[in-house]
């Protein structure tokens, strides 16, 4: 059942504030990042550091500016990343309001204090690092592959013509950033029984893959009050999709699929 | 590595109210009003056959000031779940998905169930006073 406020351990504290270096750019460069911070080791509730950073001197991507802070200000600032380009998915973080790539969003979009948290409703690792492994396991439970029952042809591969593979070019491009999922509030509440956008949007890339021989049974895998139906069409996942693809309509499909076979 | 409890991160608490989510949640709430609107047509009924004295008080209690602003809020719930009801119907089609259409959609079912209360309650108080 849904629980809308914070566990005791969980809610959050203000925490220490970081200055201004003393030789600013220029003038009016310097923007307030307000990151979410939590240190499993001293046992405290998590809290709110302040650092202020001179955009003059940084790159232009929050990401650009996290880093900054670590080099700089404060090296136990935790988070991942990898690409910098927004194809890996592992600085997906909730900043301003949305979940979104630190390495993709431009500092200058945001107006005010840069606020930074963890993706939303996720059990902490450090800082902004949360534990996904139930949603890797999610993703992991819609059988991610190609199934088939009839052999290859002797001589070649499976081939697809070009229309059929734009039916999967998009749901393909999904990276698992899971900003989709954990900007669900139904995958909130539920995301012990529910799979999820990402879960689903990759379920519906292996629906639509004409090679696979498996809709059958993935069907019937997905027709369940809660792994797919939990979906009220809120919308959050595409809004938040830094890939700009679609999970909403993707689910929306996949329950058509599931309606027309009863017909 | 000890498991100690992970606090969970923060949610409702932080997330940003966009058209999505806000509409989403207001269809569920105004499907509650709905519900409760039910009951109190079902009182009015109620007291409709239980003869004059209990239907002069359940009238006074609906033309009063209060019972007047709960008609107006449930007529406005009431236009609001029949328009966004529709806008899930296009969805559950397949329609209408893009995010600048959804976007759009729900600003003018919005505006469509303000307009469609206040002509409704035009055309009632105009009625009632002719």
């Amino acid at each position: 059942m849904a629980d809308f406020k914070l566990p005791a351990n969980s809610r959050v504290t203000t925490g220490k504030t970081h200055g201004a270096p003393a030789n600013v750019s220029a003038p009016g460069k310097i923007r307030q990042f307000r990151i979410y911070r939590y240190d499993p080791d001293s046992g405290a509730n998590p809290r709110i550091d302040t650092y202020a950073v001179d955009t003059g001197r940084c790159g232009p991507m929050v990401l650009d500016a996290l880093i900054k802070i670590k080099n700089e200000t404060d090296p136990s600032l935790t988070f991942r990343r990898s690409c910098r380009e927004g194809i890996c998915g592992s600085c997906a973080m909730n900043i301003d309001g949305v979940n979104t790539l630190a390495c993709t969003q431009a500092i200058a979009d945001i107006r005010g204090d840069v606020k930074i948290y963890p993706l939303p409703h996720m059990p902490v690792v450090k800082d902004l690092v949360p534990d996904l492994t139930n949603f890797y396991a999610q993703y992991a439970s819609i059988k991610p592959w190609l199934q088939t029952r009839t052999p290859p042809p002797p001589d070649r591969e499976r081939l697809q013509s070009k229309e059929d593979q734009e039916l999967i070019n998009s749901p393909s491009a999904c990276i698992l950033c899971a900003c989709c999922s954990t900007s669900c509030p139904s995958y909130w509440w539920n995301s012990d029984r529910y799979l999820g956008p990402a879960a689903l949007l990759a379920a519906y890339r292996w629906l639509v893959d004409t090679r696979d021989e498996a809709t059958g049974s993935r069907l019937d895998d997905l027709e369940d009050p809660f792994r797919l139906y939990r979906c009220h069409t809120i919308m959050n996942c595409t809004n938040a999709c830094p890939k700009d693809l679609n999970p909403a309509r993707a689910i929306a499909a996949t329950k058509r699929m599931l309606a027309e076979r009863r017909l | 590595m000890s498991q100690v409890s992970r606090p969970l991160s923060p949610h409702l608490q932080v997330y940003r109210w966009q058209i999505s989510n806000t509409l989403s949640i207001l269809h569920r709430l105004t499907g509650v009003a709905l519900a409760l609107g039910g009951l109190a047509l079902v009182a009015w009924l109620l007291a409709l056959a239980s003869g004059q004295a209990a239907f002069a008080g359940a009238n006074g209690l609906l033309g009063s000031l209060f019972g007047q602003l709960a008609l107006v809020g449930w007529t406005f719930c009431f236009f609001y779940h029949l328009c966004n009801g529709l806008r899930h119907l296009a969805w559950d089609a397949g329609r209408g998905f893009d995010k600048a259409v959804a976007r759009k959609s729900g600003v003018v079912v919005v505006a469509a169930a303000v307009l469609l209360t206040v002509v409704f309650w035009a055309v009632a108080l105009t009625r009632v006073v002719a």
